[in-house]
C-alpha cells in the first residue's frame, strides 16, 4: 500500500503572531516557518506504517509557493520516499489564501496523478488557518471514507481496512473504515522523529516533482473554489487587560469577592 | 447525541443562526429549521430533543431523521443526509455547533455541495460575513461567503448565549423524506462504529459548558484530587481542566486539556493554578469572563491577562478558596 501524506508550511507554533499593517494577513516576512505540527504527526504515522511493513512507499505532497520546498525537504529528511510540490502562490492563511475546498481539489488531482494510494494521511488542521476541513473535503470529493482526529491507527484485514481511534468531545471513539480512506491526525497519535543530519544533507539533493493546478488540469476549478470565500480583513484579537495581582492571601480573597468569584 | 451539553450547544447555535441569518439579513420572517437525527433505538431522546427545539424562539420547524444509519453519528451518512436535506429543501444557510461531531461531517457535507465552510465562527457581521479566530486566536479573520450556493458555517457555542424557549412557540415536528434517509443509508459502507469510551465525568459538569473551570498545570503534580475537591465545593456546575504540560506529563487525562489543541472554554470563572500561560493555552480560555491566576512565578505571562492574580503557593490558595466557598455556602 502506498500512502500520500499532505504537509503544510506554516508559521512556527512558538512564533509571536503579529497582524500586518494592511490587515490582510499575519506578518510572515521575518518569522520562523516550519512544518505544521499536525502534519509532522501524519508523516510520522506514515513512516511507522512503512517501517512496520504495511506501507510500501510514502509520498509527501505540499501545495504552496516556492519556499514550501523547505517543508518537502524536511519530509524527505524524516524519511518520505518521494516529494510532490504543487506550486501555488496563494498558500498559508489570510486574504487570498487557498481555502480548504481548493486545497482538497488539488490533493484529489494529485491522488489521480500519482496514485493509487491506500491512505491519505493529513493533519487534522493547520495551525495558521485552523480550518480543520481539508481532509474531510478530500474524502468527500473522492467518495472515500474518512477517520478524523486519529489517536491510533492500525491497518487490518490484510491491508483492506483501517481501525482508527478518534479523539472526540465525549472521549474516544473507534471506527473501522475500508481503504482507501483519508485519516487526519490528532496530537497524541505519536511523537514525530527528528530528522538526522545525514538525512537532512541527503534530502537537499533529492529531486522534488513539481506540478501546478494547470498541469493537474484543475486550475479553473481551483480558481472557482477560491472565488467562493473572501477574507476581508485580519485583525488583532481584542486585548485583554490584566488586573491586579497580590502576594497577600487575604487581599487575594477580597479581590475574588469583588469579582463575584466568591 | 441528546445529552445536556449538546442540547445546550445546539440552543446556542440556534441563537447564533438567528442572529446571523434572521434579523440582520433583513428577512422579517426568517424560517429556521432544526434537524434532529439519530437511531430509532434512541427514539425517546430524539423526541424529547425535538420537543425542546420546537419551543426554542425562532424555530419554525423541527426535522426528524430516525435511521439505523445515523446511530453512531458517522460522518459519511451524516454528510449524505445533511446534503440531501439542504438540496431538496433549498436551504440558503446551514449551521451547526462547532465540536468534534460537526467538525467531522460538516466539511464533508460542504464539499459535497461544492461549497466552502466557515468554521468556528465567534461573531456575525452580516448573513454572509463572519468573524472567526485563526492562529489559535492570535488573529481574527473576517470572512465573506462570495459567489453562489449555500452559506455553511459552524458556530462556536461558547461565543453565543443560548436561544430562549417559549411555551407559546410550538414548531411542528416533521419527518424527513424517505429519500433523505436512503441517502444516509447509502453511505454506511464507508465505515462502521466499533466502540466508544466515554470519559467519566461522573456528577461533574462538562468542561465546555461548566460555569466554573479549575485548571491545573504541571505544578499540581499528583494532586489533581485537590482540584476536584475544590470543584466539588463550588458545586455541580464546576469542572476541572488542565494545561497541555500537565497532560503531557501524564498527570491527567487527555480530554481535560484546555487550549488550542484541546478544549476551548469560556466559563464565568476560570481559575488557573500553576499555569504559566503558553500561547496555546491562552487561546483556549482567554474569553472566560473572570480569569484568576495563581502562580509562584511573579513574571508568569498569564498574570498579564488575569483579572485577579495571586503570587504564591497554589495549594495554599486552593485550600483557602475552598474554605471561603464552603463558609459562604454554610
Amino acid at each position: 500500500m502506498r500512502i500520500l501524506c499532505a504537509v503544510k508550511r506554516v508559521v512556527d507554533y512558538a512564533a509571536k503572531i503579529r497582524v500586518n499593517a494592511a490587515q490582510t494577513n499575519v506578518d510572515t516576512s521575518s518569522v520562523k516557518m516550519s512544518m505544521n505540527p499536525f502534519c509532522e504527526i501524519a508523516l510520522e504515522e506514515a513512516l511507522r506504517l512503512k517501517e512496520a511493513g504495511i506501507a510500501t512507499e510514502v509520498v509527501a505532497v505540499t501545495v504552496g509557493p516556492d519556499a514550501a520546498k523547505d517543508t518537502l525537504r524536511t519530509a524527505m529528511a524524516m524519511g518520505a520516499d518521494h516529494a510532490v510540490h504543487v506550486v501555488h502562490e496563494s498558500a498559508g492563511a489570510g486574504a487570498g489564501a487557498l481555502p480548504p475546498l481548493a486545497v482538497a481539489r488539488v490533493l484529489s488531482a494529485v491522488v489521480d496523478h500519482a496514485g493509487p494510494f491506500g491512505m491519505v494521511l493529513a493533519g487534522k488542521q493547520a495551525i495558521d488557518g485552523d480550518n480543520n476541513q481539508t481532509g474531510q473535503m478530500l474524502a468527500a470529493l473522492r467518495g472515500w471514507p474518512q477517520a478524523t482526529f486519529a489517536s491510533s491507527v492500525s491497518v487490518t484485514d490484510g491491508g483492506t481496512h483501517a481501525v482508527v481511534t478518534r479523539e472526540v468531545d465525549a472521549g474516544l471513539e473507534t471506527v473501522k473504515v475500508p481503504l482507501p480512506a483519508v485519516v487526519t491526525t490528532d496530537l497524541r497519535l505519536n511523537e514525530p522523529r527528528y530528522a538526522k543530519l545525514p538525512m537532512i544533507l541527503k534530502a537537499r539533493k533529492r529531486e522534488i516533482e513539481t506540478l501546478s493546478a494547470e498541469t493537474l488540469n484543475v486550475k479553473d476549478h481551483v480558481d472557482r473554489d477560491q472565488g467562493k470565500l473572501h477574507v476581508r480583513k485580519v485583525s488583532e484579537p481584542p486585548a485583554r487587560a490584566g488586573g491586579v495581582k497580590t502576594k497577600d492571601m487575604d487581599e487575594f480573597i477580597n479581590m475574588l469577592r469583588e469579582k463575584g468569584v466568591l | 447525541v441528546a445529552d445536556a451539553s449538546s442540547l445546550q450547544a445546539s440552543c446556542r447555535a440556534i441563537n447564533a443562526a438567528n442572529l446571523a441569518f434572521g434579523a440582520s439579513s433583513g428577512t422579517k420572517d426568517p424560517s429556521l429549521s432544526v434537524l434532529v437525527c439519530g437511531s430509532p433505538d434512541d427514539s425517546k431522546e430524539l423526541d424529547d430533543a425535538a420537543a425542546l427545539f420546537s419551543k426554542v424562539c425562532g424555530v419554525s420547524e423541527v426535522l426528524m431523521a430516525k435511521s439505523n444509519a445515523l446511530k453512531h453519528n458517522l460522518p459519511a451518512p451524516m454528510a449524505a443526509l445533511v446534503t440531501h436535506v439542504i438540496k431538496t429543501k433549498n436551504f440558503e444557510n446551514a449551521a451547526a455547533p462547532n465540536g468534534t461531531f460537526a467538525r467531522d461531517f460538516m466539511p464533508r457535507a460542504a464539499a459535497l455541495l461544492d461549497s466552502p465552510l466557515i468554521a468556528d465562527v465567534v461573531d456575525t457581521v452580516d448573513a454572509k460575513t463572519f468573524t472567526r479566530p485563526s492562529y489559535a486566536g492570535n488573529a481574527m479573520e473576517t470572512v465573506e461567503r462570495t459567489g453562489d450556493g449555500p452559506t455553511i458555517v459552524t458556530f462556536r457555542p461558547t461565543a453565543f448565549d443560548a436561544a430562549e424557549t417559549n411555551d407559546t412557540n410550538a414548531a411542528p415536528v416533521v419527518q424527513v423524506s424517505d429519500d433523505a434517509l436512503a441517502a444516509a443509508a447509502g453511505s454506511t459502507s464507508l465505515g462502521e462504529f466499533v466502540s466508544a469510551e466515554n470519559k467519566d465525568t461522573g456528577e461533574r459538569a462538562d468542561l465546555s459548558t461548566a460555569r466554573v473551570v479549575i485548571s491545573g498545570g504541571r505544578g499540581v503534580g499528583d494532586n489533581f484530587d485537590k482540584l476536584y475537591s475544590l470543584a466539588d465545593a463550588f458545586g455541580p456546575d464546576a469542572a476541572v481542566g488542565a494545561s497541555r504540560a500537565a497532560v503531557d506529563a501524564g498527570m491527567c487525562a487527555n480530554d481535560m486539556q484546555v487550549g488550542q489543541t484541546g478544549k476551548v472554554v469560556a466559563p464565568e470563572v476560570y481559575i488557573a493554578l500553576g499555569i504559566s500561560g503558553a500561547i496555546q493555552h491562552v487561546a483556549g480560555m482567554k474569553d472566560s469572563k473572570v480569569i484568576v491566576a495563581v502562580n509562584k512565578d511573579e513574571d508568569c505571562p498569564l498574570f498579564s491577562i488575569a483579572d485577579v492574580g495571586y503570587t504564591g503557593d497554589l495549594f495554599e490558595a486552593v485550600d483557602r478558596i475552598k474554605e471561603e466557598v464552603q463558609k459562604k455556602k454554610a
